[in-house]
C-alpha cells in the first residue's frame, strides 16, 4: 500500500478542522464541522470543495475529435471550443469504465476530467484504445498539473464575480472560459456535482492556497462553508447524480443507470459499447437503478437487500444517506426490472421500511 | 476537546451514567463518542418500562457514517427517555453531557460497577 496522496490544500484543510480520510488513495476532508450543515449551506448559499484529486487527461491532435467520438457514448461532435460534455466511457460490453467531463479547448485540443479512483485505469484504457485504432492523437495524463476547487450554490456567481474581470454571466452551464480569479489564472467551468449552480475552477497547484483563501474570505460573510466529501456525496445523491462504483460500474450500464440521454446510438461514430447498448435498449435493461426516499430518518446502507412484500430479494442498495433537506433517508438501488414497479422494502434492524420510488432530482435546484 | 464532567461515571464503550438526587441514573454518550460518530441522524431508544442489563445493548445511534450499538452502563428499569432526540438527534452532538441525555434508569442495585471516573476515562482517550 503506497502512502496516501495529498492535495496542495492539505494543510489548509487541517488548519480549518477538516477531518481527513482516505478516499481513492487521497487524504481528503470528509467534513469540517458538520456534513449536514455543509450540505445545507450549499443549498442555501454556497460551499467550497477541494476536488483536486480528480484526474485530467489531455487528448490532442488531428484525430482527437474522431477518436473521442469512438471512446465516449455521448456526442462529442456537439461540442464547440469552450464547451463541456458529460459522458460515460464504456467497455464493449456496455459496462462503464468511467464517467467524465470532456472539455474542448480548441479544434484538436480536448481534456477529460475523470474520477480519482479511475485515473490509472482510464489512462491505460484510453492509450490502449488509441493504439488499437491507430488514432492520430497524443494522450497526456496532466492530473498533477491541475488543482480543482468547486464553488457551488445559488450565490456562486455573485460571490465569484467581484474576484474576476471575466463576465461570468456569459459562461452558461456546461461552458468554460479562462478567468483570472483573485489573481489566479483559472479555467472556470460552469459545472458541478451538487445540483446547484456553480463553478469548478481548474488552476495550478501552486496557486491553490491563495485561491481557496480568497474564495473563503469573499464567501464566508455570505454563508459560504468549506465542504468535505460527505456533503459532496449527500448533495449528489439528492440531485440524482451517479457516483462511479455505486450507480455506474462495469456491471451497471448507462442505460440501466437511467443515463440513456448520454448514449447517442444515432451518432455516426461507431463507439465502444454501441452494439451491446443498442441490444440492451431494444430488449430493455434487465436491472435498473431506482432512486428512493423512505419517510424515515434511519439511513438505508449500501448493499442492503431490496425485497418485495413476500421477502423475495430483487435488488440491492447502491447508495444511501440522510437528506438534510428532506429530513429523511434517500438512496439508490439496483432492482430487477420485472419488480421495478412492485412495492419494495428494505429491512433496518428488523423493521421493514417501504421505499417510495422517485424520479431525481429529489431536491429541486435552489432559486437564485 | 471539552472537559469530561466529574459528576458521573464512564464505560469503555463511551457511555456515561450520572447519579441523580432521586436515586435514578441518567445515561448518555460522551463528547468523544459524538465527535467520532459525526452528525447524528437517528437515536433508537428502548421504551419506558424496559428492563436493561448492565453492559447489554440498549439502543442504536446512527450517524451519516454508520450505525453503532449503545451499551447500558447501568442495569435497571427505564423510567424516562429523552423525547427530544426523536425530532432533534443532533442535540447529542451539540450537548452530549446535558440536553443530549438518552435514558433515565432506576437502577436494580445501587452503585455502578465496572465504570471509570472522569480521569480514568480521559486516560483511555489519549
Amino acid at each position: 500500500m503506497s502512502a496516501l496522496r495529498r492535495t496542495p490544500l492539505y494543510d489548509f484543510h487541517v488548519a480549518r478542522g477538516g477531518r481527513m480520510v482516505d478516499f481513492a488513495g487521497w487524504e481528503m476532508p470528509v467534513q469540517y464541522r458538520s456534513i449536514l450543515e455543509e450540505h445545507r449551506a450549499v443549498r442555501r448559499a454556497a460551499g467550497l470543495f477541494d476536488v483536486s484529486h480528480m484526474g485530467e487527461v489531455e487528448v490532442r491532435g488531428p484525430g482527437a475529435r474522431a477518436f473521442l467520438d469512438t471512446l465516449l457514448t455521448n456526442d462529442v461532435g456537439r461540442l464547440a471550443p469552450g464547451g463541456v460534455l458529460y459522458s460515460p466511457m464504456c467497455e464493449p460490453s456496455g459496462g462503464v469504465v468511467d464517467d467524465l467531463l470532456a472539455y474542448q479547448r480548441g479544434p484538436d485540443d480536448y481534456f477529460l476530467c475523470v474520477n480519482a479512483s479511475n485515473i490509472a485505469k482510464d489512462v491505460a484504457w484510453i492509450r490502449d484504445r488509441a493504439a488499437t485504432a491507430a488514432a492520430d492523437v497524443e494522450i497526456v495524463d496532466v492530473s498533477d498539473a491541475w488543482a480543482l476547487l468547486a464553488l457551488q450554490g445559488p450565490l456562486a456567481e455573485r460571490l465569484l464575480q467581484p474576484l474576476t474581470g471575466a463576465k461570468l454571466g456569459l459562461i452558461r452551464p456546461f461552458q468554460f472560459a479562462e478567468a483570472t480569479v483573485a489573481g489566479v489564472l483559472c479555467l472556470a467551468s460552469r459545472t458541478g456535482y451538487t445540483g446547484e449552480d456553480g463553478f469548478e475552477l481548474y488552476h495550478a497547484p501552486a496557486d491553490s492556497v491563495a485561491l481557496a483563501e480568497a474564495l473563503l474570505a469573499a464567501g464566508a460573510p455570505h454563508g459560504l462553508e468549506l465542504c468535505g466529501l460527505g456533503a459532496r456525496d449527500s448533495l449528489r445523491l439528492e440531485a440524482g447524480y451517479p457516483l462511479y462504483g455505486h450507480e455506474l460500474s462495469a456491471e451497471i450500464s448507462p442505460l440501466a443507470a437511467g443515463l440513456g440521454w448520454t448514449v447517442k446510438l444515432g451518432k455516426s461514430a461507431d463507439f465502444i459499447g454501441r452494439t451491446a447498448l443498442a441490444a440492451e435498449k431494444a430488449a430493455g435493461s434487465p436491472r435498473r437503478v431506482l432512486h428512493f426516499r423512505t419517510g424515515d430518518r434511519r439511513i438505508v446502507r449500501p448493499d442492503s437487500p431490496v425485497c418485495t412484500s413476500d421477502g423475495t430479494v430483487v435488488g440491492r442498495v447502491l447508495s444511501g444517506t440522510l437528506s438534510p433537506i428532506l429530513n429523511e433517508a434517500i438512496g439508490s438501488a439496483l432492482v430487477s426490472t420485472a419488480f421495478a414497479t412492485s412495492p419494495l422494502f428494505v429491512a433496518i434492524r428488523g423493521t421493514e421500511i417501504p421505499l417510495q420510488i422517485v424520479r431525481p432530482p429529489l431536491v429541486p435546484r435552489s432559486g437564485t | 476537546m471539552s472537559s469530561i464532567p466529574q459528576d458521573r461515571h464512564y464505560a469503555k464503550s463511551h457511555e456515561w451514567a450520572k447519579p441523580e438526587p432521586d436515586g435514578t441514573v441518567l445515561v448518555g454518550i460522551t463528547d468523544y463518542a459524538q465527535g467520532a460518530l459525526g452528525d447524528i441522524t437517528y437515536v433508537q431508544l428502548p421504551k419506558v418500562g424496559a428492563t436493561l442489563a448492565a453492559g447489554a445493548v440498549f439502543g442504536v445511534v446512527e450517524s451519516v457514517k454508520a450505525a453503532s450499538d449503545l451499551y447500558a452502563p447501568a442495569g435497571g428499569t427505564v423510567v424516562e427517555v429523552n423525547g427530544l432526540l426523536e425530532s432533534a438527534p443532533e442535540t447529542v452532538n451539540q450537548d452530549p453531557y446535558a440536553r443530549g441525555w438518552m435514558l433515565r434508569v432506576r437502577p436494580a442495585s445501587p452503585g455502578a460497577t465496572g465504570l471509570m471516573d472522569a480521569a480514568a476515562y480521559g486516560a483511555t482517550l489519549t
